[in-house]
């Protein structure tokens, strides 16, 4: 089944060379980085986290995502994903690389990585979050393979693949609650401690992650033989609408809490974020394309008509886009302003950061390309 | 470092014994906590830091000389890197909200010294997924530089912004001819903070920023003896600390 991948189109190949370039091109800066250490990046003593780990967060959304195609296939029977979970799965798979690349690429130290396996710490979150992306990496790509090679013989899976995917479900949801809560359980910081952290990364994720899968659907239908359909489409649709609304709504309480308490601590990283014009260090006219995107997506969204083709492909861009800015860079940046001492310090991707992070980018969307060949050539050749 | 196959077996079992019930979590856990912030048992060493007798000379440094030379932390030109073990900052910034436009006009705008606050109910600890940092049986906070993996979950969690992390190689900004022979250089990519010098505490000497200091502004001892001179300045004061509402019980007093 594996050969599948060395047998493609020119365009198949011009895409791998592409983002083998890209990959290069990361690993080029990131080898500089580990000689010059991070002070290539943008961070400082103020914001000690950034883009790597925005979008290390951003990514676990989109690798438990998985679950909104999984859930209704296998418990509520809904037939029409059948086509669409193993790419959910797939989806998965190479998300929780880049995940581990993202926090691979962030460390100062990065060749101890594996002190945190030998030297476990249950009261950190952190331990906890390796530990359950690493066996949602496993039981995604078991799931994935088993199910696909049952269909590339033609034979139903094996029995024991069905556990693992019931398993899977509730997985799903605890590797985005215990990123959350990496989060949502540091004192002083007051834009990450609440306690809806973990359910507005649900609904952000069961968001973006969906918009991303009917993007690739899309490719699918237009650059190969194998077509999901429109169905599936509609209804991760309708998932979206949902679950977008939710994250607009979930993030309209932080607001209402924030400044109807008046406490100036919970107010001030909102404040900076969403008001913050004119200071040539705030994130506030990324904040406020996000929002944009929002309403211009929830729009298309509640209206049936543009539920479907080009309308479906715009607002899931948006969708992605809108959640991309607020949790892959506004979140963790916007957490750090202001700092412990109320300083306001200013953060911006540099070039080495911004290439390595597309290094990233260009590792997942390799890995996916290579299992949605795959699955996309086993597909066409059980339909003949 | 170091790990016997006995050492294995147990953090093996610690940790199966964890994976595998939410109530074994709850009991390691909850009895790590316990001990953090219960029954004082044996010494816990802690600072006092008389306000007015350190603004009385407003350009002093000669306390972060000592720590910073002492403890070869390198002079990084760019703030927003640089390493700061002890370092002077304003009031109102260290304790955000305390001060009012009314009282004490000669505290206003003056600056005051932060440092690690050795917490007894440290968060920095509690996040640190290698046990890089961790507390000592008499309340200081420790750091292993060569256990650190540098991933900053220390910084993001510390709510007074004592920890700072090796951008670059600190290496680089030690002037070679006087770095101490008797204390570590530190490599890139982990983090460092003030320990209260924990190898001077261990010869039975005080910190070297106490010692520094002309004033006689900073005064160190067990808060558990009665006849230390932390607790003696604390009776007879009123003492503020940082963010005391977040329940991390530090162990740096700020006389008033």
């Amino acid at each position: 089944m594996i050969e599948k991948v060395f047998h493609g189109s020119r365009r198949y190949w011009l895409l791998l060379l592409v983002l083998g370039a890209l990959i290069a091109t990361g690993i080029f800066f990131y080898l500089r980085q580990t000689s010059e250490g991070l002070a290539v990046t943008g961070m400082s003593r103020s914001v000690s986290w950034g883009l790597y780990i925005a979008q290390f967060t951003f990514f676990v959304g989109v690798a438990a995502s998985a679950v909104t195609v999984v859930l209704p296939y296998y418990l509520h029977d809904y037939k029409a994903f059948g086509k669409i979970t193993i790419l959910g799965e797939f989806l998965a798979v190479s998300s929780v690389i880049m995940c581990l690349l993202f926090i691979f690429v962030d460390l100062g130290q990065p060749f101890r990585i594996l002190h945190v396996i030998l030297y476990p710490s249950p009261t950190s979150p952190m331990f906890w979050d390796t530990v359950v992306l690493f066996i949602y990496l496993v039981l995604n790509l078991v799931i994935g393979w088993t199910v696909l090679t049952a269909e590339y013989r033609g034979t139903p899976p094996p029995s024991w693949v069905k556990p693992l995917i019931i398993l899977s479900i509730p997985w799903a949801i605890s590797i985005h609650t215990v990123t959350a809560f990496l989060y949502a359980g540091l004192p002083g910081r007051h834009l990450w401690l609440s306690a809806i952290t973990a359910a507005r990364f649900l609904a952000s994720a069961f968001s973006s992650g969906p918009a991303l899968l009917i993007i690739l659907c899309r490719v699918a239908r237009r650059y190969t033989d194998f077509d999901p359909g429109e169905k599936p489409e509609r209804a991760l649709g309708l998932i979206i609408t949902y679950a977008f609304s939710a994250h607009i709504f979930f993030i309209l309480l932080e607001v209402f809490t924030a400044f109807y308490s008046g406490i100036p601590s919970h107010r001030a990283s909102l404040e900076r974020l969403f008001w913050g014009w004119g200071d040539p260090a705030s994130l506030t006219p990324f904040m406020w394309l996000s929002m944009m995107l929002a309403a211009a997506a929830l729009f298309l969204l509640y209206t049936p008509a543009r539920r479907r083709d080009a309308g479906l492909l715009i607002a899931s861009i948006a969708v992605f886009a809108s959640v991309w800015i607020e949790k892959g860079l506004g979140f963790v940046v916007g957490g750090f302003n202001p700092d412990p001492m109320e300083y306001v310090p200013a953060y911006r991707p540099t070039v080495p950061e911004s290439f390595i992070t597309a290094g990233v980018w260009a590792t997942g969307l390799y890995i996916l390309a290579l299992l949605f060949k795959i699955t996309a050539a086993v597909r066409a050749r059980s339909s003949e | 470092m170091e790990m016997t196959r006995l050492d294995f077996l147990k953090k093996a079992w610690r940790t199966g014994l964890v994976l595998f019930g939410g109530a074994s979590f709850e009991v390691v856990s909850g009895s790590a906590l316990l001990a953090a912030d219960g029954k004082p048992s044996g010494r816990r060493m802690a600072m006092a830091i008389d306000i007015r007798a350190c603004v009385k000379d407003a350009g002093c440094v000669k306390c972060i000389s000592a720590c910073h030379r002492g403890h070869n932390v390198p002079v990084i030109p760019d703030a927003k890197r640089a390493i700061t073990w002890i370092w002077k900052d304003t009031i109102d910034r260290a304790m955000p909200g305390v001060l009012d436009p009314y009282s004490g006009a000669d505290l206003r705008g003056a600056n005051t010294l932060l440092l690690c606050n050795q917490c007894a109910n440290p968060p920095c600890v509690r996040v640190c997924p290698t046990g890089a940092t961790w507390k000592r049986e008499d309340g200081i906070v420790m750091m292993d530089q060569h256990r650190c993996i540098g991933c900053r979950y220390c910084m993001a969690a510390c709510p007074y912004g004592s920890r700072s992390f090796n951008w670059g190689d600190p290496r680089r900004y030690l002037d070679k001819g006087s770095v101490a022979r008797d204390y570590p250089t530190r490599t890139k990519g982990t983090v460092e903070k003030c320990e209260f010098c924990a190898e001077r505490v261990d010869r039975g000497l005080g910190p070297l920023c106490a010692g520094a200091c002309a004033e006689k502004a900073i005064l160190f001892g067990d808060l558990n003896a009665p006849g230390s001179a932390v607790r003696k300045a604390l009776a007879g004061r009123i003492a503020l600390r940082r963010k005391p509402e977040l329940g991390t019980d530090p162990s740096v007093y700020y006389l008033l």
